[in-house]
């Protein structure tokens, strides 16, 4: 069996989000970078699948050489192998397009459920569209058995347990299971494993961010005595009106 | 051309984030100078009800099968190519994320998710969407002809045009799917989190599950959904689909309140887009109190029985 991780690469979840050069660009300046946590729930899961099956598990990012600590973290967890492919992506469509490309012979793929940066959630979907696949957002659960790939998907107000033989495409969704954090071992061998880097193919860019914008701050908390708690909901109804 | 909207159906009933679509659907045609057509999927709703939002034409397709992406798409794509559909808007339900990126990869479009503005038309085509968990807003081009916008729910009034729709049987029907549906689970007269109004969360600062008796009665006094920091839900006080946060659940309701829950930046990334936020805290301390607008400081287990009681009130 064939299973390829999609791994993004974002700023640590601490990382006070500011602009520079008049809000266009993200200030990258201090900022850590980090497996984005969905994904490391996907590179798990799908490294279980494939030691439980005899099958080997592909890492794929699409991004520059800065990269390459958080795909070596990937391979230390236990990947057989990595692709990066080096473009500067800064559109979903650019990273489904090229991904589609080197995707083609996986029995499952999988994506996180979105990345924590730009949180589209659209590259598992765009990629079952580009192979001709089906897709399945949001999974917590993914077993294979009988030769058919079993997974529970939040919906709306819910859950559903769906199946398909694959190929297919999912994304991963918290409570998957836990991330395998590397040991000594895994560290050492992820050195020497393959670790291949592709030229992109000139995928299209549908979208391009103009500028960005941080929130207005609160401007001050208004304070309610313990003592007199009720009124806060006296508040919420007739001043704030939103009860 | 027209503006196509998907009408979700959800328990036999249009979602009330459908009714949010239909009226920035039909807000964005006006812009456009064309028509709204909302194409209703599933069984039950009254498609007659989307003229009052602001739909001119109803398409309905009458099926009782399990929404797949997939087959949702396809059948989509068809209707937007016979009403020629320059845009389509969807709303960011699991159900709309799941379905827009297939669509727009079917119809060549453009794709925005989690869009919190009407399009600004003034030099090409542009919308606000929020970004880094809510930690920022972006604004993006979207640069093809044909534009696919998931729109955030509850970040649009609904709007009454008191117009009637013309309904009509689609020709198209859903796609075939690659996947099979074994089991559904819903849970019933429970509101989802992300398209609550107000939402009442706790933290570690609740001490056990034996105490969200408290949080409960709060939340059904209110009209509200619960939610929880991720601790929370980590250590099995309740259920992963409650964590809210930059890795659980982004919400954006009318009202957030927090109760016991110190305020810890990736907390915030998920709710900081609330309109209205309550603080109750016994740390005066607890950064929170930065982030909200109302605020107690105190023991919850003292603060929630008050709160409860004026809320029955
Ligand atoms: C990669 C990463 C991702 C994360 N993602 C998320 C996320 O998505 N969502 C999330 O929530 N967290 C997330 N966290 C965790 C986050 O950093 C905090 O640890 C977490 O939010 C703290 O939860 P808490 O406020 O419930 O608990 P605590 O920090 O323990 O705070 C409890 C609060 O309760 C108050 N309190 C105690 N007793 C009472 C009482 N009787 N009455 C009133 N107040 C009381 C205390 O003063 C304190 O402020 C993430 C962390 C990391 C590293
Ligand atoms: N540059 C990238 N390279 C490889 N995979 C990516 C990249 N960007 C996003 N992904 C995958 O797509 C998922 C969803 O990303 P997004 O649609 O951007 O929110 C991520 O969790 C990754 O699995």
């Amino acid at each position: 069996m064939k299973i390829l991780a999609c791994i993004s690469v974002v700023p640590d979840t601490t990382t006070k989000i500011t602009f520079t050069e008049n809000n266009t660009q993200f200030n990258t300046a201090g900022v850590q970078y980090i497996l984005n946590p969905y994904d490391e729930l996907a590179v798990t899961r799908g490294l279980e699948i494939a030691e439980a099956n005899g099958g080997t598990l592909t890492i794929v990012h699409v991004g520059k050489a800065e990269a390459e600590p958080v795909i070596r973290k990937a391979l230390s967890m236990g990947a057989n192998e990595a692709i990066r492919i080096d473009a500067d992506p800064t559109d979903a469509q650019y990273v489904a397009e090229e991904i589609a490309k080197i995707a083609v012979g996986y029995n499952l793929i999988l994506t996180g459920r979105e990345s924590i940066d730009y949180n589209g959630g659209v590259v598992c979907g765009m990629l079952g569209s580009l192979l001709g696949i089906t897709s399945i957002n949001v999974v917590t659960r993914i077993d294979y058995a009988d030769g058919k790939f079993s997974f529970d998907r939040d919906i709306d107000g819910g859950r559903e347990t769906v199946s398909c033989a694959g190929p297919c495409v999912a994304s991963a969704q918290k409570e998957l299971c836990e991330p395998r954090i590397p040991n000594m071992r895994g560290i050492m061998a992820a050195r020497t494993k393959p670790l291949q880097v592709l030229a992109p193919q000139a995928a299209a860019n549908y979208t391009n961010y103009a500028s960005y914008e941080l929130p207005v701050a609160k401007t001050g908390v208004r304070l309610i005595d313990a003592s007199e708690a009720g009124k806060l909901i006296d508040i919420l109804r007739n001043e704030a009106k939103v009860i | 051309m027209s503006v196509l909207v998907f009408a979700e159906i959800s328990d036999g009933k249009f979602k009330k984030a459908t009714y949010e679509a239909v009226s920035y659907g039909r807000q964005v045609a006006d812009m456009l100078e064309t028509k709204v057509v909302a194409i209703a999927i599933g069984n039950g709703a009254d498609a007659s009800e989307l003229g009052e939002y602001g739909a001119h034409v109803v398409k309905t397709i009458n099926t009782s099968d399990s929404f797949t992406a997939d087959a949702y798409a396809a059948a989509v794509n068809a209707s937007a190519n016979e009403v020629s559909a320059s845009t389509v808007i969807i709303s960011n339900t699991y159900t709309g994320k799941s379905l827009a990126p297939r669509l727009a990869q079917l119809m060549g479009a453009s794709l925005a998710t989690n869009v919190v503005s009407l399009p600004d038309t003034s030099n090409g085509f542009q919308v606000k969407r929020s970004v880094f968990s809510g930690k920022a807003f972006a604004f993006v081009n979207l640069q093809r002809d044909k534009k696919v916008i998931a729109i955030t729910p509850n970040s649009f009034e609904i709007k009454s045009f008191g117009d009637t729709a013309v309904i009509e049987a689609a020709s198209t029907n859903v796609g075939s799917t690659g996947l099979t549906i074994d089991a559904v689970n819903k849970v019933t007269g429970k509101i989802p989190l992300t398209e609550a109004e107000v939402v009442v969360s706790g933290g570690r600062g609740m001490k056990g599950p034996e105490n969200w008796h408290l949080i409960e009665d709060l939340a059904s006094a209110l009209g509200a959904a619960t939610a929880c920091s991720k601790p929370v839900s980590d250590m099995d006080w309740r259920p992963h689909s409650e964590h809210v946060g930059q890795t659980g659940i982004t919400i954006k309701p009318n009202l957030y309140i927090a109760i016991g829950i110190s305020g810890a930046i990736q907390h915030l990334a998920g709710v900081s887009s609330s309109k209205v936020i309550v603080a109750i805290n016994k740390d005066p301390e607890a950064p929170f109190f930065k982030a909200a607008d109302y605020g107690i400081v105190g023991d919850a287990f003292e603060i929630l029985p008050q709160l409860i009681a004026a809320a029955k009130n």
